[in-house]
C-alpha cells in the first residue's frame, strides 16, 4: 500500500512524532511504500538539526534523518509553517535574509500542495496529531 | 493524476487558542487549486470558528474569520456544521456567518454553503470521505 504520513506535532512535547516515526518504520518493514512524510503545524520542529536531546534519550530528529537516508524517504516541511517557527534551509535563508539555516539532513522545505498531492497519490493519508 | 477524491477538513478547535484553525484554512485554500471534491466539517469547539462579529483587537492576533466568506469563490461550498455542537455551546445558525456561493450552473444563483447536520448525519458524511484532514 502507498502511504502519505502527516505529522502535526513537535518532538518531545507530543508523542505523535514518535508514533509517526514508529508507524513509518513498521510500514516500510512490512513492505509498504511511503510516498511522502509531510510535517505541518509544530511538526516542522522535527526537522531542525540544532536539536540536542540528553544523551540517554532518543534523538527524534536524527532518527528521521537516518530513516530517510536508509529508505530514500521524501521528508517535506511545510514552508508557511516553517517560516512562522524558524525552520530554515539555504533557499529560505536567502529569500528571507536570515543569517543561518537549521534544516536537518534528509528534509526539504516545500508548499502545502505537497500534502494535497500526497493525499491524491496515496492509498491512505495517515495523520499523527493531537 | 488519479480520479477525484473526496477531501474533508475536520475542524474541532476554537479559532485563536491554538493555530490549528488558521493553518487548516491555509490548507483548504491551497488544496482548492487541486480540483478535488472538497468539504469542511465543524464540530465541537470548531463551530466557534464560523461565528460572526469576531474581534481580536484585545489579543493582538490576526482576525482571519473574514477568510471563511471567501471560500465560496474557491468553490468550497459544502460546509457541514454539527447541530449538537452548536446547541451544547448555546449557539444557533444565526450566530454564524452567512456563507454563500454562486452556482454557475444555475445562473449564478447565490446559495447557502452551510449545511446543518446532526451528529449521526455527520458520522455518515465522515464515513463517505477518501481523505480526512483532522485539525
Amino acid at each position: 500500500m502507498k502511504l502519505t504520513i502527516q505529522v502535526n506535532e513537535g518532538p518531545y512535547q507530543h508523542q505523535s512524532s514518535d508514533t509517526a516515526y514508529h508507524f513509518t518504520k513498521a510500514a516500510l518493514e512490512k513492505g509498504h511504500e511511503i510516498f511522502r512524510v509531510f510535517f505541518y503545524h509544530d511538526g516542522v520542529n522535527n526537522g531542525t538539526r540544532l536539536t540536542t536531546p540528553p544523551q540517554d534519550d532518543r534523538n527524534v530528529v536524527k532518527r528521521w534523518s537516518e530513516l530517510a537516508a536508509e529508505h530514500d524517504l521524501d521528508l517535506v516541511i511545510c514552508v508557511a509553517a516553517a517560516q512562522r517557527r524558524g525552520i530554515v534551509d539555504d533557499g529560505e535563508a536567502e529569500r528571507n535574509g536570515k543569517d543561518a539555516t537549521n534544516i536537518a539532513p534528509g528534509f526539504r522545505i516545500s508548499g502545502l500542495g505537497q500534502l494535497i498531492e500526497g493525499g491524491i497519490q496515496s492509498d491512505r493519508l495517515v495523520v499523527f496529531g493531537d | 493524476m488519479s480520479d477525484i477524491k473526496k477531501f474533508m477538513y475536520v475542524n474541532r478547535r476554537a479559532p485563536y487558542g491554538t493555530i490549528y484553525a488558521w493553518e487548516s484554512l491555509e490548507v483548504v485554500l491551497i488544496g482548492a487549486a487541486f480540483e478535488q471534491d472538497v468539504s469542511l466539517a465543524f464540530i465541537d469547539d470548531g463551530v466557534y470558528q464560523l461565528t460572526k462579529g469576531q474581534d481580536t483587537s484585545g489579543i493582538d492576533m490576526k482576525n482571519f474569520s473574514p477568510t471563511y466568506s471567501a471560500l465560496g469563490d474557491y468553490e468550497v461550498n459544502k460546509i457541514y456544521v454539527e447541530k449538537e455542537s452548536l446547541e451544547e455551546r448555546g449557539l444557533t445558525l444565526d450566530d454564524l456567518q452567512h456563507l454563500v456561493w454562486e452556482d454557475e450552473d444555475d445562473d449564478w444563483a447565490e446559495k447557502d454553503s452551510i449545511r446543518l447536520v446532526s451528529r449521526a448525519e455527520m458520522a455518515d458524511v465522515l464515513a463517505e470521505q477518501d481523505i480526512l484532514f483532522n485539525f
